[in-house]
């Protein structure tokens, strides 16, 4: 086992809680501090960004070393479309060296949405097989290339699944092969349409693979019904039901916020209850300052001293 | 076949803007199936660029010819007595055959007329789709005939990304999934399990990355 | 009927206008015409179904190409009438070359530029 408290937690059967910190787009160790202060005390781990919607930020590994200064379990978040093989395992060897403990694997969004559209992308391996990779450097000890590490990265690895994402039918298969690929958890992207996530869930259950990985299950409060909006139309693979938007509308403007973080604390809630949910991975995308409320609200406070 | 387009016209004008004769040359294969540098495009090209520089008082001589490959030494070669007095060539054809002619007339000029863009297939009349990267190493079997490498914008190999929505890519609404259409190959076969096969890291030397690639059939050599 | 148009039209006979092809209608310009206009046949009446719906692109695409090539994309025009319209004919006639006269000779008329 790894060093990583999240492992801990969630080996320990604990419901587990995480959240994120989206680095800075400058070299500031101040900002990230500052998003770590809001989470302090109330996650189990907290992911941190690489060069999330290929926006250039300051690196994954960095500010996670950074949070780590300040007492956290990050979980560093890796993306295939940066690097190729030997970077990528280079980094995983430097980010162990440097004390993280996890590591979330991604294929990483399509640069054409980012602040550099012209770049070349690299996709030398995708997610599953970086999975595989990080696996066989941590227990056999062997570069891609077959030499030995000296020195074995011990992470705990994660991966994402959007059970929202089409082609449906494969969503629970592609979790199932991401468990075989060597995948010991996995963070869901938000859930706003909590039937739909149930039915993945039901036949993610089928093929055994909540027996196999730790599932949590991502959440994300809603700021305004333009934010509803926006990733109803905007965000490929996002389902936000229009149910949803209907009741954000029906409160006073005033009070909007408020209803997206009780609809929030009600989903963390319904997820509890669903067989093979391990815990919640909480996405307050730039209003981290909430998190310790959804948090207390869904009595999931205080989390678990390992 | 592959697929080129031609640059935009104030492009060209800029780069055969220093020459008062030149040849436009052509390409009888792939350009002229997919309408980018075949005896038409070259005849229209040419009388725009002498109406414009007409225009601008600046007469060109554009000599017009279509090779019946431009990446074929016997065809190339056949060029020589048609360059005659021309300063430079204006190439429509794809980025092969313009290096290729330049290899032979090393003392020329030969400038693009068109980007060269992808190896594809005319889905339709007029319109023409990427297929194949040539990667140097077809994996065209596991995926019953759709290619990951080229349809995928990430060239993933276990799967569509959680960007794929109703059949299509994150990156354009005018693009399908690959991998959903890989999927859909898997269902209509009735072999969905086959999807649950992890494959393996690929091996890219038998690609670009290998540096330039050359094939050789010693039986042919003369 | 004895009507009568504008003698500087010059007429080039095709069987239809689906026949017509982007390099004619440049040629055209490149030999010194000012104006062009390509008469088809009323949509939905070509004898060969979609001739005059074909020419109709070519000519769309004519014009975007002398607009780029900075002969002016309103030197060109595509216009449907039957051959029973003879009245029609000649007003087309008279409504382009009051339009193209307007515009003014063709830029790239062999020599003009120079001599100007």
């Amino acid at each position: 086992m790894s060093a990583s408290n999240l492992e801990k937690v969630l080996k320990g059967g604990n419901f587990a809680v995480t959240s994120e910190c989206g680095p800075p787009r400058g070299a500031d160790a101040e900002v990230v501090s500052k998003k770590g202060s809001y989470l302090k005390g109330y996650v189990d781990g907290v992911n941190v960004t690489d060069n999330q919607t290929s926006v250039v930020r300051m690196s994954s590994i960095a500010a996670a070393v950074l949070l780590k200064q300040m007492g956290f379990d990050p979980i560093m978040q890796m993306v295939c479309r940066d690097r190729n093989r030997i970077a990528l395992q280079s980094d995983l060897l430097g980010a162990a060296a440097l004390g993280l403990d996890n590591v979330l694997c991604l294929s990483g969004d399509h640069q054409k949405f980012g602040d550099h559209p012209t770049a070349k992308n690299v996709f030398d391996i995708d997610s599953m097989q970086l999975i595989q990779t990080i696996k066989q450097l941590r227990d056999e000890g062997r570069f891609l290339g077959g030499e030995e590490v000296k020195g074995r990265p011990d992470m705990f690895i994660g991966c994402a699944e959007n059970p929202f994402a089409d082609p449906f039918e494969i969503r629970a298969m592609r979790l199932a092969k991401k468990a075989a690929c060597g995948a010991q958890f996995v963070q869901t992207q938000c859930i706003f349409n909590v039937p739909k996530f149930e039915k993945w869930m039901e036949m993610v259950r089928d093929l055994g693979v909540h027996e196999k990985i730790y599932i949590l299950a991502g959440v994300t409060p809603c700021k305004s019904i333009g934010m509803a909006r926006y990733m109803q139309k905007s965000v490929p693979g996002m389902d936000v039901p229009e149910e949803l938007i209907t009741r954000l509308k029906g409160v006073p403007k005033e009070n909007v916020a408020e209803e997206g973080i009780k609809i929030c604390v009600e989903t963390i809630e319904q997820m509890r209850a669903i067989k093979g949910v391990a815990g919640v991975h909480i996405m307050a995308i730039e209003w981290e300052q909430k998190v310790a409320g959804i948090v207390e609200a869904a009595k999931l406070y205080p989390r678990p001293a390992i | 076949m592959i697929v080129a387009n031609r640059k935009p016209f104030e492009e060209i004008v800029e780069l055969v803007k220093a020459y008062k004769s030149i040849l436009l040359l052509g390409c009888n294969e792939c350009v002229t199936v997919c309408a980018a540098g075949g005896a038409k495009e070259v005849a229209v090209l040419a009388s725009e660029l002498r109406m414009h520089r007409e225009k601008e008082g600046q007469p060109i001589e554009v000599k017009e010819h279509v090779l019946e490959r431009n990446c074929d030494p016997e065809y190339v070669v056949s060029l020589a007595p048609i360059i005659g007095d021309a300063e430079a060539i204006l190439s429509m054809a794809c980025g092969c055959g313009i290096q290729f002619v330049g290899e032979h007339y090393r003392q020329m000029r030969v400038l693009p007329a068109v980007n060269t863009t992808f190896d594809g297939v005319a889905e339709e009349q007029g319109v023409w789709a990427e297929r194949c990267l040539g990667c140097g190493n077809c994996i065209l079997d596991k995926t019953l005939g759709v290619c990951p490498v080229t349809r995928c914008a990430k060239s993933l190999f276990n799967g569509p990304c959680g960007g794929s929505h109703g059949g299509k890519c994150e990156v354009s609404d005018e693009t399908p999934c690959g991998w959903q259409l890989i999927v859909d190959r898997y269902k209509e076969m009735n072999m969905l399990d086959k999807y649950m096969e992890i494959q393996p890291l690929k091996n890219w030397s038998t690609s670009r990355d290998g540096g330039p690639r050359k094939r050789v059939r010693e039986d042919l050599k003369l | 009927m004895r009507l009568t148009y504008p003698p500087n039209v010059k007429i080039v006979k095709v069987p239809c206008t689906g026949r017509v092809d982007i390099i004619h209608m440049l040629k055209a310009f490149e030999n010194g015409a000012d104006g062009v206009f390509v008469a088809g046949c009323l949509e939905g009446e070509c004898h060969f179904l979609k001739g005059n719906l074909r020419a109709k692109k070519r000519v769309a695409q004519t014009k975007a190409l002398l607009d780029e090539c900075g002969i002016g994309g309103d030197r060109i025009a595509m216009y449907n009438l039957s051959s029973a319209q003879g009245q029609r004919f000649a007003e087309i006639s008279r409504e382009m070359t009051e339009k193209v006269r307007q515009l003014g000779p063709n830029p790239a008329r062999k020599g003009r530029a120079k001599a100007a």
